[in-house]
């Protein structure tokens, strides 16, 4: 499952990240590595961008960015 | 790992010769880090502000007392960063400073600053940089905060760990400050001491022939493109490739933190408690519409005192230098060129003051990364980013300031497409010219009996000036300015209070930036401008017969000039003399027209005079100048043309160019003709007068 289906308030374990781009390079620089744990907690007014936990401190990013990012929930 | 750990010397290093020379010292760091507040607790009021040369990223520099003997060091706030590559021009630069390619000297010495709330993100740069061997110097902000989230951070751990020394500071109680001095002042001078290379060369886990190619990075010079420069030319093979230093780097950092750190995993949950409201479906839109309604009542209307203030000095001034000096060409260079033009500078303070008021404490308190979230979706339809909202609603009170606040929007390109619609928001400077076309054509009418036409008109008019905005972006992102859209991705700090020095500093820093760069600018045209109103003199000196002298003026003859290229719009030539005075700003129509009907310069927008002698205004065929047709267009026309010069000072200061202003003005006064000639033909077409 990719991130950008994931549920809010559930903990999910990055498996990997796909694309070769500037988004890919930036979401990995701020932490979103495989194996990092992190939460989706909400989306903004219309749907889009979504607010994501982790590593102690809150990320914004569009549901296209967050779809590069392939989870597996942490009770899976 | 070969690392010892850092003692702080029992007494002050022996100074070394080459110690006497000025070091250079970069403050380096994640934005939101507590950059900011460090530098300035650091070099207190000793700071100036400049331009990196060739582009428009500021470069903030101060001095900093590291001991009393020797020099002040000269200390660099670089660009927020979040990692050496680099994918904004603000990160590239202060990357190419880091490592000595930039066109500045590379620094003696760079203090790192990380945030021990986040500590491995934050880590995330300082490993890069401990990499590149450059002497360093780890300033832990936010401990204070770390230390009430239960959050136990082993400082001599981490520094051995690191193979830096680690110094936890409190900028805002200037906590820490005098420790990080000192090992400043020992790194600098091991480093600058001979010796041999004691500490062998860092190797670490995830260093790979493929991570030291990562790292040949472009030098600033090379044009920003809107791509990370550091991309490896692998990355596009075989896309894991590249991503393992990367995680390799996060592994090791969180091994490293691990060690490091006991955290009881308490946290403080003011920041979700804010979210709660601020980004909710229902109230974060909500308690947006009243910020911002906030900000805009402030720079709309509570600017009016101070502004009203500013501009009956200037008129005292002027009306005191007339008393008091012969008639003739100097008083008239003075009281109608200089004295305007310094006060057409000044009037802006007020506003540029309290937007960037506003902007500094929305931005401090972790606010405007809320609104960008809230707004993004929505900017996002017309191709901007979320960044680009603040500074557009800000437009509708003055684009000046409002371009100066696109500052905060990282991509130059998304930068410059914000920049190029900001002058289509109805600016507080056409309501006059809306007042007075309401007043003289549609004043008393309404709509079904109670919506009164003019109010329609006039929301008419602001609404056409967002639609042409959100055309013109949208065009503007698929041809001259398209690039692949940068990404989103974009931090929510916590919510910190904003520190008021800080704000302070930023205000200073604006308005200083603002009257060196834009102000000597609009003086210069504001004396142009009058030189083409003043020039030829009029045969005959006196009051009565400035009509006359405005006539005659070059200005006078350009409008004769255009009228053939005006008519089609409905605009006879006095109009025309109206329209070329306006572009110094376009509230000068107002006092341009007064001359030229002769009903006295003081007659505000709404003037019964004025208004008369519109209704009166004949062409040489018997047949009325002015009609509602002719109202309507030469409003339209106002909406659309960027008739301010301090808008177009403004751009070419932010953009460092001529280009985009030329281009702006162009393009601004085509759609603006076209506009206008469609209402007025189109409305002669459907049987309007």
């Amino acid at each position: 499952m990719t991130l950008d289906t994931t549920p809010y308030g559930t903990r999910a374990r990055v498996v990997s990240i796909s694309g070769d781009g500037a988004v890919a390079l930036r979401l990995m620089q701020m932490g979103v590595v495989p194996g990092v744990s992190l939460e989706v907690v909400k989306s903004a007014p219309l749907g889009d961008p979504i607010q994501v936990r982790l590593r102690d401190y809150d990320l914004a990013m569009r549901r296209v960015e967050a779809q590069t990012i392939t989870v597996a929930l942490a009770n899976d | 790992m070969s690392a010892t750990i850092y003692r702080f010397p029992k007494t002050p290093p022996a100074r070394t010769a080459s110690l006497n020379k000025q070091l250079t010292i970069a403050v380096a760091g994640n934005p939101n880090a507590g950059k900011t507040s460090l530098f300035n607790a650091l070099t207190g009021l000793r700071q100036k502000v400049a331009n990196y040369p060739g582009v428009t990223v500021e470069r903030k520099e101060g001095l900093w007392s590291l001991s009393p003997e020797t020099p002040p060091a000269r200390i660099i706030d670089l660009p927020g960063l979040y990692s050496l590559e680099a994918t904004s021009l603000d990160e590239q630069i202060a990357r190419d400073v880091l490592l000595g390619q930039g066109v500045i000297e590379k620094p003696d010495v760079v203090v790192v600053v990380v945030d021990a709330t986040s500590l491995v993100r934050n880590l995330y740069l300082a490993t890069q940089l401990l990499e590149t061997g450059c002497p360093m110097v780890i300033a832990l902000t936010m401990f204070d905060l770390a230390e009430r989230n239960l959050v136990e951070i082993n400082v001599e751990k981490l520094s051995a760990a690191l193979g830096v020394p680690v110094i936890p500071v409190v900028a805002r109680q200037e906590r820490g400050l005098e420790r990080l001095a000192r090992a400043v002042f020992e790194v600098a001078a091991k480093t600058s001491a001979p010796r041999p290379v004691s500490a062998a060369p860092l190797t670490r886990p995830w260093q790979s022939g493929l991570e030291s190619r990562r790292l040949q990075l472009v030098p600033i010079t090379s044009s920003w493109n809107g791509k990370p420069n550091g991309e490896p030319e692998s990355r596009k093979s075989n896309s894991l490739s590249w991503q393992l230093p990367l995680i390799e780097r996060y592994r090791w950092i969180e091994k490293v933190v691990a060690d490091a750190v006991v955290d009881a995993g308490r946290r403080q949950r003011t920041t979700e408690r804010i979210d709660a409201l601020a980004t909710h479906k229902v109230l974060g839109p909500v308690i947006l519409f009243l910020v911002m309604l906030l900000v805009f009542q402030t720079i709309f209307s509570w600017a009016n005192l101070p502004m009203n203030l500013i501009d009956s000095v200037f008129n005292a001034i002027a009306a005191g230098v007339r008393a008091h000096l012969p008639a003739g060409l100097l008083t008239d260079l003075i009281v109608n060129g200089i004295i305007p033009g310094v006060g057409g500078v000044l009037i802006f303070l007020p506003q540029i003051m309290l937007l960037f008021f506003f902007i500094t404490i929305l931005e401090d308190s972790g606010y405007m990364a809320r609104a960008a979230f809230l707004m993004d979706r929505l900017m996002r339809a017309v191709g901007l980013h979320g960044k680009a909202f603040v500074p557009l609603l800000s437009s509708f009170a003055c684009a000046v300031p409002g371009i100066m606040a696109t500052r905060t929007i990282e991509n130059p390109k998304d930068r410059i497409a914000t920049m190029m619609i900001a002058p289509f928001m109805s600016c507080s400077a056409r309501l006059p010219v809306y007042t007075l076309m309401i007043a003289a054509f549609f004043s008393g009418r309404n709509l079904f009996g109670f919506i009164s036409l003019g109010a329609l008109i006039i929301l008419g008019m602001y609404l056409l000036g967002i639609l042409v905005a959100v055309i013109v972006s949208w065009l503007l992102k698929h041809t001259l300015l398209k690039a692949p859209s940068p990404p989103f991705v974009m931090e929510l700090p916590p919510y910190r209070l904003p520190n008021l020095s800080n704000v302070g500093h930023s205000l200073m820093t604006r308005v200083g930036v603002f009257l060196k760069r834009a102000g000597t600018v609009i003086l210069a045209i504001s004396i142009l401008l009058w030189a083409l109103v003043a020039f030829p003199r009029a045969t005959s000196q006196g009051a009565s017969d400035t009509a006359a002298q405005v006539e005659n003026s070059y200005a006078g003859q350009a409008g004769r000039i255009i009228e053939p290229l005006i008519k089609p719009l409905g605009f006879d030539w006095k109009i025309g003399i109206g329209l070329i005075s306006s572009f110094a700003a376009r509230e000068t129509v107002i006092s341009t027209l007064s001359i030229v009907y002769n009903v006295g310069e003081e007659g505000g927008p709404a003037s019964s005079s004025l208004v008369e002698a519109i209704h009166n205004a004949k062409r040489p065929d018997g047949s009325p100048v002015w009609t509602p047709l002719v109202g309507l267009s030469l409003m339209v026309f106002f909406v659309l043309a960027c008739q301010c010069m301090s808008t177009l000072a403004v751009v070419r200061r932010e953009t460092n160019s001529w280009r985009w202003p030329l281009f702006m003005v162009s393009y601004m006064l085509v759609l603006a003709y076209v506009a206008s000639l469609i209402t007025f033909q189109g409305g002669r077409l459907l049987g309007f007068s």
